[in-house]
């Protein structure tokens, strides 16, 4: 019998190290753990990521194993993406849909070997994996708890890993990741992140965790090495370009009105479907849509102005309102004003005069003004730092 | 004798809604209440002195928040307090919990099963589809199907609506969920024995129906649909007991003007020329009206308190026929301290929650056989809660009341009618039950009211204490309750009404059913409709 826990979040086995440096005692709920909004200052945190180093307790992440003689077969059955060219120590950005073709999440698939994989998602779906493996022998496991996660993002990242002693890190490509001896374990490090910056992911077994949290503060003292949370995290995704299941769209599993689902087209993953792999969760109804055209158009927007169009309405030059903005913020490193939004079709091609309707509040008085804003198509920010290899020093 | 405007049958929460209606319309309006005194199954009585007990109903969900504001419900004394969460306690000594949040709730389920507490989103979006659909329809009248009158058509158009926003994967989990049973719906999504029992309660709780029954998963999202505050499938309690809520109801009838008469039952409708004109005391008094509601359930309005030849026959063949079956029973105790529970922190928010002893539906599909074969379930199903832990009104410091509704106990037993040893039996087995898992329950009671369907037909007039004033299958829901063609409100003779919990949207303390009527009249009289709408839900 497991004992009750009766507290409504709980906390990560790193929960010692970040309480002691969480200076502005700012917490959020994450999955059910206790996580942290802000450690020190926001903006310091933030420059961590894109000037230095920073770490980031990535813990609530949801992860699972599988295993099993069927494991590619039925992960190719389960994302849109075509994976038969995955190799051992690669991991692959990949979504999946229900049957209505519509995502259920994004997430990571790291490729061990021929039988066994872990996935990382937002949401939990052991729900769905286990009913989509179904004729498949694999065997699926929730090892969430069971695999204390850092990230370890920012230039000199690769620099701090190589100061303790991870020898040809430096040569690990992104989106491949290794394993090093580390405290009498062993420890996963992978070229991946959620900032678009250079950076790693670092996996390791929840005992081990304060000794890698004190380790890598120890080598990182001279790397301008700083805690950050989700605060910086979330102004360094926008930069990058990545959505976030639950903000920028709902998971389809979420949905109780049925027309708010979307697509992988209709969020920009369009790029992350095969249609010619021969069967997986939502082909048909993909194709379908490919025929049909979508309802829905994904976009990146530089929005005039300084104000965060957080939430803010989108206008189409007739003044008809065609979507929302889903994230937005300021960005610290273009020193532009971005925003995400979701459009109705056929709106948000690059030349569409847009236009976002934001409110902003000064001394208790509410102003609105209508932006500008302009569809971009790649990530606002994607330093050179983040593809080379070998890995730079800063 | 008075003449009055509208005359209402029966104080129950239903007939006082349906009286502060058309009392606010400015109608004049006489409520005659054979008990002497007010609510029906929505009662607080003191039957021990210093302890109040809420004899029947509870737990309130499904009062609709418009009319609690519209009627100033709370001006009026009513106060409802969410408990959130429960406990089902295992036989192994392990329990189950249940907690209205959504991260503790799944980290409670993974402890049992890791499969089951990611089921449980998609179930929680299933169901909450479900109550979405439903919810709009409370504060409306079911159309006719078959009338062309253009406000039945607008009505159907506007069902036509909803189901057709559900998207066609939903909609046909939608007929599969109206019809089945509440242990193959849970069964298509977990495995843990607990868990679905944990659940299932809501599906079998005041129906004659097992978790295995075709039907029983509707039971389930009847108990889903209320709120408290917004959080749709919350419960929480009335302080002082769920006779507030008629008590509430009957300031607000009384600051209109309205007048009630208790210990006044009603022995006949009068009929003349097939128009309704008042109503006939068991006391000899008469009160004219040309407008007679009936709070009561369609049998009894139209089988004891009406002439059958008043009525066309196939009325009479529909309300001897309608299924009314009674299945639950009610221990109300005294209690001279709080119990402890074995495995359970006294302290633990549990406590103020409610509190189950069933953990497999096979446990439940037993008990219900039970019922079947003519007497009280002999493990059986009980919600039971401890209100005053957080009520401080209904027993002195220190002391509290302990409400155990009981599933299943029959109307009628197999050796015949219930003995007062058969209740005394019955008692036992509950008592027994819970003190299988509290060590010092049985040395705290210092009263304790038994009461068997048969109890509660006799005191409240639910015929065989079936406490939705009919079952709620699909025969009998929407636009087929109480009977095909009558679902409108309007009885069969001119100027007769039902109010009551076998009308359209059916049982639990809701007041909708009372609401829905006076729209009605209204519409009959001519008269500016004052029934508030439901609260858009997008
Ligand atoms: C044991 C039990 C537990 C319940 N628990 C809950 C709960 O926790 N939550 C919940 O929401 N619902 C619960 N319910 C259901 C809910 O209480 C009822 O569905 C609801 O109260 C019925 O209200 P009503 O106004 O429609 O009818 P009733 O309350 O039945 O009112 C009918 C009234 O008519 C009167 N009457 C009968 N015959 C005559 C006559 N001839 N002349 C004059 N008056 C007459 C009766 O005395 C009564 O006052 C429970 C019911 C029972 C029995």
């Amino acid at each position: 019998m497991i004992a009750h826990d009766e507290r409504r979040v709980i906390e990560t086995p790193f929960h010692s190290r970040v309480q002691a440096a969480c200076a502005l005692n700012e917490w959020e709920e994450w999955k059910g753990y206790t996580t942290v909004t802000a450690f020190t200052d926001v903006a310091l945190e933030y420059f961590a990521i894109r000037n230095s180093c920073g770490i980031f307790d990535l813990t609530p992440m949801i992860k699972y194993r599988i295993t099993g003689p069927d494991a590619g077969a039925y992960l190719s059955r389960l994302v849109t993406r075509n994976i038969s060219k995955q190799s051992s120590g690669q991991v692959m950005y990949c979504c999946w849909c229900n049957d209505a073709g519509q995502v259920l999440d994004d997430g990571t698939l790291f490729k061990f070997d021929d039988n066994t994989y872990r996935i990382c998602s937002q949401e939990r779906h052991m729900d769905w994996f286990g009913a989509s493996a179904m004729g498949f022998n694999v065997q699926i496991e929730d090892e969430t708890d069971q695999v204390a996660a850092l990230a370890f993002q920012g230039p000199t990242s690769c620099a701090v890993l190589k100061q303790m002693g991870f020898q040809d890190i430096e040569n690990l490509k992104p989106y491949r990741f290794t394993s090093f001896p580390f405290d009498g374990q062993e420890l996963m490090i992978s070229r991946t992140g959620f900032t678009g910056d250079l950076g790693y992911e670092l996996w390791c077994d929840p005992e081990q965790a304060e000794t890698l949290w004190d380790a890598l503060m120890e080598a990182g003292r001279n790397y301008g090495i700083r805690p950050f949370g989700a605060a910086a995290l979330g102004m360094a995704r926008i930069e990058a370009g990545f959505i976030q299941a639950g903000v920028d769209f709902m998971p389809a599993l979420d949905v109780v009105r049925s027309e708010r689902c979307r697509s992988p087209y209709e969020i920009g993953l369009g790029w992350l479907v095969h249609l010619k792999k021969p069967n997986f969760n939502g082909r048909k109804a993909l194709i379908a849509e490919k025929e049909k055209g979508s309802r829905y158009r994904f976009v990146k927007l530089i929005v005039e102005g300084n104000k965060p169009a957080e939430h803010a309405f989108v206008y189409n030059r007739r003044n008809q309102a065609i979507g929302t903005v889903t994230t937005a913020g300021w960005s610290p490193t273009t020193k532009s004003n971005l925003a995400f939004a979701s459009l109705e079709m056929p709106w948000g091609l690059e030349d569409d005069e847009l236009f976002v309707e934001i409110y902003y509040i000064r001394e208790l008085k509410w102003t609105r003004v209508m932006e500008r804003c302009h569809v971009v198509k790649d990530a606002f920010f994607d330093p050179e730092r983040r593809h080379a290899t070998p890995a730079w020093d800063f | 004798m008075k003449r009055y405007d509208a005359i209402v049958i029966g104080a129950g929460h239903n007939g006082l809604t349906n009286a502060a209606y058309l009392a606010k319309a400015g109608l004049d309006v006489l409520v005659v209440e054979r008990n002497p005194y007010i609510g029906g199954a929505t009662v607080s009585r003191e039957l021990h002195e210093g302890w109040l007990y809420s004899n029947c109903s509870y737990v309130c969900s499904l009062l609709r928040p418009e009319i609690t504001r519209d009627l100033e419900l709370p001006r009026h004394g009513l106060q409802v307090v969410p408990y959130g969460g429960g406990v089902t306690f295992m036989e192994n000594g392990d329990y189950f919990a249940s907690f209205e949040d959504h991260e503790a709730q799944l980290r409670e389920i993974a402890r049992h099963s890791v499969r089951d507490a990611n089921a449980y989103e998609r179930y929680h979006t299933d169901v909450t589809k479900q109550t979405r659909l439903i919810r709009p329809f409370l504060l409306r009248t079911p159309p006719d199907p078959t009338s062309f009158k253009p406000r039945d058509i607008k009505e159907l158009l506007f069902l036509a609506k909803a189901f057709y926003h559900l998207g066609e994967e939903t909609l046909n989990d939608t007929f599969r969920f109206w019809t089945m049973s509440i242990g193959d719906y849970l069964n298509e999504y977990f495995e843990t024995d607990v868990l679905k029992a944990a659940l299932a309660g809501s599906g079998i709780i005041g129906t004659a129906l097992g978790v295995y029954s075709p039907g029983s998963a509707y039971v389930l999202l009847h108990h889903y649909m209320g709120d408290v505050d917004g959080t749709v499938g919350a419960w929480g309690f009335a302080r002082g007991g769920m006779g507030a809520v008629s008590g509430a109801l009957a300031k607000a009838f009384q600051s209109y003007g309205g007048e009630i008469k208790v210990a006044a039952e009603v022995s006949r409708i009068v009929v003349k020329n097939g128009r309704t004109t008042g109503v006939a005391l068991a006391n000899g008094d008469e009160y004219h009206s040309d407008i007679v509601v009936s709070n009561l359930d369609p049998r009894r309005t139209f089988t004891v308190i009406m002439d059958e030849s008043d009525l066309p026959a196939d009325i009479v063949t529909k309300a001897k026929n309608f299924k009314i079956r009674g299945s639950s029973g009610k221990l109300n105790i005294a209690l001279d301290g709080l119990p402890t529970f074995t495995g359970l922190d006294p302290n633990s928010r549990l406590m103020i929650g409610d509190m189950h002893f069933s953990d497999s539906l096979e446990n439940m599909e037993r008990a219900y056989d039970d019922w079947k074969n003519g007497t009280w379930s002999k493990k059986p199903y009980l919600d039971m809660v401890i209100p005053t832990q957080t009520d401080p009104t209904m027993a002195p410091p220190g002391k509290h009341m302990m409400s155990v509704f009981v599933q299943y106990a029959p109307p009628k037993l197999a050796t015949g009618e219930w003995t007062d040893a058969d209740r005394d039996a019955f008692g036992k087995t509950v008592l027994d039950t819970i003190g299988n898992h509290s060590p010092d329950f049985k040395d705290l009671i210092l009263h304790v009211e038994v009461r068997t369907p048969q109890d509660i037909e006799n005191e409240v007039g639910l015929t065989e204490g079936n406490i939705f004033q009919g079952e709620l299958t699909f025969d009998q829901l929407l636009f087929n309750r109480p009977f095909p063609g009558y679902a409108q409100y309007r009885g069969p003779v001119q100027g007769l009404y039902l109010c009551g919990s076998g009308t359209h949207p059916g049982g639990g303390v809701m007041s909708a059913p009372g609401a829905n009527a006076a729209r009605e009249i209204f519409l009959d009289l001519k008269r500016d409709n004052l029934v508030p709408e439901a609260y858009a839900d997008d």
